[in-house]
């Protein structure tokens, strides 16, 4: 039995006559029984017709007919069913066949078709197929635009009918044909695939219809709403559902009728389902990275489409990742950078990866180790140290220390004039310095001119020979190293030429720390120490 | 033992600049320039060593970004990446006059094509860093050229070695005289 009632009986004929399918019926009558929607259509049509033909006690005969007209007259009604027969009983004349063969004028066919066992079973194997582990999906359904014009067009109708009893029924209290939908096509997919379909969960599944035979029903709207419509670069077709709605909000029921068929026309073919499509949200790993290496860039570096220095630090950390978490794309980011030419020591920098749409992603933390154990393997050039899985939050750790924390360097000075080792013993008192950075030459292409304060916090001195010294500093975040040496054509002030009164130039650099402490260490629980990593060569040595 | 040292390595200019030269700028023998070329096509202009104010000697007065009544190279302003409001200069723009003590007026030129980032405003305050560092801290003015004309900009420039062999000429000349 469907919860209907007696004030839904010409909203029901209505639909009926105008071709509308049994499902989309029940939403203009705002029946919200999810199970009501979940019988076969067939079982649906019957109960519909058993209750149009059903007489009311104190009524003695029915009301509106497919011609509007305000008398109401009785007449006998010839209602044929899929099955040929005549229904025996009298009530109301509808001249509308309800065939096998008829698409609904309304969905399109959503509701008729795709709303079974088969189709469910045909998303879950696309799904199975892409062999990704979840436990839990949440489904997203995209309908084409023009089904809120032929809702739009049979709510116009039957609001008519509606007052004539003197009811109101608001557009918003009608059911979407994307609930629905999803009211049967949600528990058929969890039954198929054995996990629950919810409302947010990292595996998405998309099943997006068209409709091309259609498409234009939308474009009456253009001339009628033009304010709605605004060309955006990223959108294929400039009616999309947002435009089309507000259009409909603000068009008059005079303007839409003159243009746009009340009830819509029947269209000759149903939607077509495009390809599901699967989407796992990212999994993030942070770690930390040593750079061993004086000849190995941030980020592949090609000029022209020729690649001018081997690998990367991103390229060597993410392709193990990538095959590991199976994933089809990253984004690598990490606390800061150095040059192509400068090494990174000490505890190393923090990095994070956002690994996109990731076929796998269940890892213990011996499988991460594991991960590790193998970036590390596959080049002396860097080294991971902590890689661990972490959530997209904690990535915000790691670009604050960007900014705020303090680094630590040490640096081959050469000197013009020869130097003592006591010559460099102020160096070693000096706390705190304020220095005023010009935008270096060397980044000023691509960066605004600008000048920047900075703050060396303390600097420690070894003498080498006459003419080299080995320069530890530790810096405010953002400060050039390599400026505050040689001056950069005297646009840092002071530098370290201007304190020791004489030309000076770096040789080498390296970064000692990065002062963040995120992300947390990782222990090996075995050792309980970390893990050594290989190759790391000694201080002042060049590789 | 040697108080400098003769460098082994290759200075900051060297690992990173091309030197490019003008001579006789607007015909006037001997005004060289010396554009200092950074792989990322920025342009630094300076005072070739060959220029007459670079010569024993010379004192200079007086330093001015004042090019004519209604432009002043210090109004160059800058903003942003693209470095938008910056002058687009031509070879042929002057950058700054200078008065040396003994009375003569020297016109410095940009050289190259290219939009003026900066002008050396030390050397305003102190016109010797001109004189003693002609390469690094007395650089006169940056300029960006445009990226499609940052190969095509040498060809009206010479080479260190085309520039070595005109120096030869002029002495050269010198001799005969």
């Amino acid at each position: 039995m469907l919860p209907l009632k007696d004030k839904d009986r010409p909203i029901a004929v209505a639909l009926l006559g105008a071709g509308c399918c049994p499902r989309c019926i029940l939403r203009f009558c705002c029946v919200s029984l999810q199970s009501a929607y979940r019988q076969p259509h067939e079982d649906i049509l019957l109960e519909l017709q058993r209750f149009i033909h059903a007489k009311v006690a104190d009524e003695s005969c029915g009301t509106a007919e497919e011609i509007p007209t305000d008398s109401p007259p009785c007449k006998k009604v010839r209602v044929e069913t899929e099955q040929g027969g005549e229904l025996p009983e009298g009530g109301e004349e509808i001249s509308v066949v309800e065939g096998k063969s008829k698409i609904c004028v309304v969905c399109l066919g959503v509701l008729q078709d795709f709303c079974n066992k088969d189709f469910a079973k045909k998303v879950a194997e696309t799904v199975t197929s892409e062999k990704y582990e979840f436990d839990s999906l949440v489904l997203s359904v995209s309908l084409p635009a023009q089904l809120s014009v032929r809702e739009h067009s049979a709510w116009l109708l039957i609001k008519t009918k509606v007052r004539e009893k003197g009811l109101c029924l608001g557009k918003d209290d009608i059911i979407q044909v994307k609930e629905a939908f999803k009211w049967i096509l949600q528990s058929l997919l969890s039954q198929q695939l054995g996990v629950p379909v919810v409302s947010k969960s990292p595996l998405e599944v998309s099943v997006g219809f068209t409709h091309p035979e259609t498409d234009g029903d939308c474009h009456f709207l253009a001339a009628a709403c033009s304010g709605c419509f605004k060309p955006a670069k990223n959108k294929l077709s400039l009616f999309t559902r947002m435009a089309v709605a507000k259009a409909l909000e603000r068009i008059s029921e005079e303007s839409f009728r003159r243009k746009f068929p009340c009830p819509p026309c029947p269209p000759a073919t149903k939607c077509t389902v495009q390809e599901v499509q699967c989407l796992h949200a990212p999994v993030f790993v942070a770690g930390r990275y040593n750079k061993f290496s004086r000849t190995l860039p941030q980020t592949p570096w090609v000029i022209d489409g020729e690649r001018r220095m081997e690998s990367s630090v991103e390229e060597l950390i993410t392709t193990p990742l990538l095959a590991s978490f199976q994933a089809e794309g990253f984004n690598f980011s990490s606390s800061g950078r150095e040059d192509v030419d400068v090494r990174t020591l000490g505890n190393g920098r923090p990095f994070a990866v956002e690994l996109l749409n990731p076929h796998r992603t269940r890892f213990s933390p011996a499988e991460v180790r594991k991960i590790q154990e193998a970036i590390n393997k596959s080049s002396d050039k860097i080294g991971v140290r902590d890689l661990q899985i972490v959530t997209r939050d904690a990535v915000g750790h790691m670009k604050e220390g960007e900014e705020e924390k303090t680094k630590s360097y040490s640096a081959l000075i050469w000197t013009h004039k020869a130097i003592e080792e006591q010559d460099l013993e102020f160096i070693n008192d000096i706390k705190d310095l304020s220095i005023a950075q010009k935008t270096p030459l060397r980044v000023l292409h691509r960066r605004p001119l600008a000048v920047r304060q900075r703050v060396i916090h303390t600097m420690a001195t070894r003498f080498r020979d006459n003419h080299h010294f080995y320069l530890q500093l530790r810096t405010q975040a953002g400060t050039y190293i390599k400026e505050f040496v040689h001056g950069d054509f005297g646009r840092t002030k002071p530098s370290l030429g201007d304190l020791m009164k004489m030309e000076t130039d770096i040789l080498e650099l390296d970064v000692e720390s990065v002062d963040v402490d995120w992300p947390p260490v990782v222990t090996d629980p075995g050792s309980g120490e970390n893990p050594d990593l290989p190759g790391s060569p000694q201080h002042g040595g060049t590789p | 033992m040697d108080e400098t040292e003769v460098r082994r390595t290759p200075s900051v200019i060297d690992r990173y600049f091309t030197r490019w030269y003008k001579t006789d700028l607007k015909g006037k023998p001997c005004e060289d320039h010396c554009i200092l070329q950074h792989s990322n096509r920025i342009c630094v202009i300076t005072l070739a060593e060959s220029h007459p104010l670079l010569q024993k000697g010379k004192a200079i007065q007086s330093v001015s970004y004042q090019i004519s009544a209604g432009c002043s190279r210090l109004q160059n302003k800058v903003s942003g990446k693209s470095k938008r409001g910056g002058q687009f200069l031509t070879e042929l723009a002057p950058l700054c006059r200078i008065k040396s003590s003994d009375g003569e007026e020297y016109t410095l030129y940009s050289c190259v094509r290219g939009r003026l980032l900066e002008v050396n405003e030390d050397i305003l305050t102190r016109p010797n860093l001109l004189l003693e560092k002609p390469c690094a801290e007395g650089y006169i003015a940056v300029l960006l050229p445009k990226f499609e004309e940052s190969k095509s900009l040498t060809d009206t420039l010479l080479t260190r070695a085309q520039y070595e062999d005109i120096l030869l000429k002029r002495s050269a000349v010198k001799v005969d005289q």
